[in-house]
């Protein structure tokens, strides 16, 4: 299978299969989508009539470009044959390991955000906060079920994690003593809304945070209209100069500023670009995650407007790094030479085998988005995952589980999607969040187109 | 090849040779939280 597309002035066809992305001339780029169905005296003469008036466009020239194309086929690297439905059917993750929790470790939050999925942070339950003795059974419990991983992810979530701050400080620290006796290696993360961000915070996480997620939504009124404190006032100038100096005392260290966009702001770049242009050069932008019928709910209508921001966003990222001002999105952030191996394209997030999200009082669910529906209870830390037919259905989730996805050029790039997104959007985690497929599929165009445009000039 | 410039990419045919180990980041865990993709993962081996 093949996906060719022209983008930014660049002409890019996809070999899915292999992997492998091409930039090619018109010329090149129309044979290649008749190739598979016409002879190659058709394409001669279909290419003569349409590019015969160019001086380099001539039969042999055109010959010598089918070529190529048989070339490259016999090296597998276009129209390359799908051989991995196999390994999607038997693979599974390490047989049932387990290598990263999300931790909730507060279910409650010092922001009223109106769209919050996790409903203010309470995840339609009672406010709640994780007991230092759960979260060191959490601990143990990963390390017990990590088998022969030795990198291991915990993420502190919530709510607003850091207002459990002692005992997010205090796992931490059990869990460096015990990653030396078992000999694993914790990465440890947090995402806040950055309203108890001080300097006590930001040096304990530029110690021990791998990574800092950064809930930003953009310009001051955008952010505003959400992310609210419960006296209705916005947040933004409170967190702002927080963000700011932590990112000016993280270094090297990995971050990301994160905002969501919606219904209400689908000119979402200009989002961006003020994130950006306040400095911060590591940022993340995601579709809202809400109810059907939510007025905060993407439409059909948005998709041509989010599709353009998209492109405008690739221009303008290729644009500043020219002038010596990079910033990366994160959904455009690809290795196309160093990427995942095809067990992780094929297997995908991992949701509900080997990540899971444990509540404040120790109950699994596959992921921090299944927490508070009862019907995905899992388990529980000292018990274990007991709901092993649940396990089952989201070991069956994967790149070729879904008839939606057999055609599908970008397979390979989303392991057939969120599971949380389809369940939200379709009522079963099998199904397909079709707004996602198509933002997600333009996403790795233009991330793609990025990557061609940085080749060129390097 | 005068028409086309092939990228450098990691064969993924040839992945399966040798991937799977599952050191690598949780997708989700990293940035996003609510669509995930894997496309933007780093393998850990190669990442040495």
């Amino acid at each position: 299978m093949i996906h060719q597309y022209k983008l930014n002035g660049y002409n890019i066809v996809l070999d899915t299969f292999s992997g492998s992305v091409h930039v090619v001339d018109e010329v090149a780029y129309d044979i290649i989508a008749m190739y598979e169905t016409a002879t190659p005296d058709e394409i001669v003469s279909k290419m003569l009539e349409k590019y015969g008036h160019l001086p380099d466009v001539n039969e042999a020239e055109i010959r010598e470009c089918i070529d190529d194309i048989e070339a490259l086929k016999a090296e597998k690297k276009l129209f390359s044959e799908d051989v991995y439905e196999k390994i999607a059917k038997t693979y599974r993750p390490s047989n049932y390991t387990i290598k990263a929790l999300c931790l909730h470790v507060a279910h409650t939050c010092n922001l009223n955000c109106t769209y919050c999925f996790a409903s203010q942070g309470k995840y339609h339950g009672e406010r709640a906060i994780m007991s230092l003795e759960t979260g060191k059974r959490a601990i143990d419990f990963l390390i017990e079920n990590s088998g022969t991983h030795v990198n291991l992810d915990i993420d502190f979530f919530g709510g607003e994690p850091l207002m459990n701050w002692d005992v997010v400080k205090a796992i931490v620290a059990y869990g460096r003593e015990e990653e030396k006796k078992h000999g694993k290696n914790i990465r440890f993360t947090l995402t806040t809304n950055g309203v108890l961000l001080d300097d006590e915070v930001i040096d304990f996480c530029n110690r021990e945070m791998h990574n800092v997620v950064l809930s930003l939504d953009g310009r001051r009124d955008v952010h505003d209209r959400f992310r609210k404190n419960f006296a209705g006032e916005g947040s933004y100038d409170k967190i702002v100069p927080n963000f700011k100096k932590f990112v000016e005392k993280r270094g090297d260290l990995s971050y990301y500023v994160r905002g969501t966009y919606t219904h209400h702001n689908t000119d979402f770049l200009a989002d961006i670009l003020h994130m950006a242009d306040l400095g911060f050069t590591e940022l993340s932008m995601e579709p809202v995650v809400c109810a059907p019928g939510d007025p905060c709910e993407l439409t059909e209508e948005d998709m041509p407007v989010l599709f353009d921001q998209y492109e405008k966003l690739a221009v303008e990222m290729i644009s500043r790094k020219k002038e010596g001002r990079p910033f990366t999105f994160y959904h455009y952030m690809i290795s196309l030479d160093g990427g995942p191996c095809i067990y992780k394209r094929v297997s995908g997030c991992g949701s509900g085998t080997e990540y899971m999200a444990v509540t404040p009082w120790g109950e699994l669910f596959p992921c921090h988005q299944f927490v508070g529906d009862d019907a995905y209870s899992m388990g529980d830390i000292w018990q274990g995952v007991t709901n092993t037919a649940m396990r089952d259905r989201f070991a069956r989730c994967n790149a070729y589980s879904r008839p939606d996805c057999e055609d599908c050029w970008a397979k390979l790039y989303c392991a057939g999607g969120c599971a949380a997104n389809a369940y939200h959007a379709t009522g079963d985690i099998a199904g397909v969040y079709r707004y996602g497929c198509e933002l997600f599929k333009k996403r790795i165009e233009c991330a793609l187109m990025v990557k061609v445009a940085e080749m060129e000039t390097e | 090849m005068k028409r086309i410039v092939t990228v450098k990419t990691r064969d993924l045919k040839d992945s399966a040779k040798n991937g799977g180990c599952g050191e690598c980041q949780t997708s989700c865990q990293s940035a996003c939280k609510t669509s995930c993709g894997v496309a933007n993962q780093n393998c850990e081996k190669n990442s040495k």
